[in-house]
């Protein structure tokens, strides 16, 4: 009994810490959620599908671009590619992140990866670089209030989206890559970082100006993955 | 069911594809080639910059000042810190630029 009421505690811990990773995420997403909601109303979903949207695909950047697809009446399986284009940088998270929990049993493995976002990713990533554990109550500790709070934010923004008219002003088109840039500077130990830094922006931006968005993501992380891969000397060790 | 609705569920489908995926394929190797392990360790940097440049690119003076301050205090602090901080300059910038 006493075994069991200290695993509890220290459970309870890290789901604490867990959802306190969380924090930034939640308020860095908020607007975005709102703006989800909005547009998706905007470009003809019912709330209820704005909302449904944003609890099964859970994917900000995937989602803005499948509505504003289908406001533009394209062809429902070139949405369905589209969406599929933007998140498949998530494969290569899943590789990376696939190898830290590989002792966690298939189910548990199974719910993480629905969660497993940009931040959610990040976060990890950068425990795991610091020797932390990562543990299924911590990572549910982070992912439940994210997407919580993501849907519940797509919810008003669906409903109230006609009142989010000063969106500029306040900063919310800007706040997510700021974030981003917090989680880049966060690995900047690893070896090499500064030059697939560097290549992985400059793509990036060649990227979006002539092949166009959604592409650049792929494009920009392929040119800084493959100079990591070339500058690699092929010996053993260099440890995350 | 509406047309939208299966719209939404196989892009969930697909998106849940992309985060099982990449694990899938990967763990039916034994081993990793180091090259391959150099690469898996530049995933993080290498995407996550893509999702920062092309909009510190379009964006103007107030975004540049917003994203130089906050990296800038990422080198000391903790990322919420950097976060707030990008956040405040960003929206002063914006006003008094306006």
């Amino acid at each position: 009994m006493a075994v069991e009421s200290i695993e509890q505690g220290a459970a309870s811990r890290e789901f604490w810490r867990g959802a306190r990773a969380s924090i930034a995420v939640v308020v860095a997403s908020a607007p975005f959620g709102l703006l989800f909601g909005a547009l998706a109303v905007q470009n003809g979903f019912s709330v209820g599908e704005a909302v449904l949207m944003s609890a099964t695909v859970y994917g900000g950047a995937s989602q803005m671009v499948g509505v504003e697809l289908f406001g533009q009446k394209v062809a429902p399986w070139m949405i369905v590619l589209s969406i599929f284009v933007v998140n498949s940088r998530h494969l290569l998270y899943s590789a990376v992140f696939g190898r830290r929990i590989k002792h966690w049993p298939v189910f548990q493995k199974a719910i993480a990866f629905f969660f497993l976002v940009d931040p959610q990713f990040a976060e990890s990533e950068r425990k795991a670089e610091a020797g932390e554990p990562i543990t299924f109550v911590w990572y549910i500790g982070m992912a439940i209030p994210i997407c919580v709070f993501w849907i519940l934010d797509t919810l008003v923004g669906a409903m109230f989206g006609s009142l989010l008219s000063n969106a500029h002003a306040i900063g919310i088109d800007f706040l997510l890559p700021i974030y981003f840039l917090g989680m880049v500077m966060d690995f900047r130990e690893r070896p090499y970082w500064l030059p697939i830094v560097l290549v992985s922006a400059v793509a990036s931006i060649i990227a979006v100006k002539t092949v166009g968005s959604p592409w650049h993501v792929s494009i920009g992380a392929a040119a800084g993955i493959l100079l990591a891969v070339i500058l690699n000397p092929g010996t053993q060790g260099q440890k995350a | 069911m509406s047309t939208t609705v299966w719209i939404i569920l196989a892009g969930a489908f697909f998106t849940y594809l992309t985060r099982v995926g990449g694990h899938l394929v990967l763990s039916r190797f034994d081993r990793i080639h180091p090259r391959v392990e150099a690469g898996l360790n530049a995933v993080p940097a290498a995407v996550l910059t893509t999702l920062v440049a092309p909009a510190a690119v379009d964006g103007g003076p107030a975004e540049w000042t917003a994203l130089i301050v906050a990296g800038l205090v990422s080198l000391r602090f903790g990322l919420m810190s950097m976060f707030l901080t990008g956040a405040a300059v960003l929206i002063a910038m914006r006003y008094l630029l306006a």
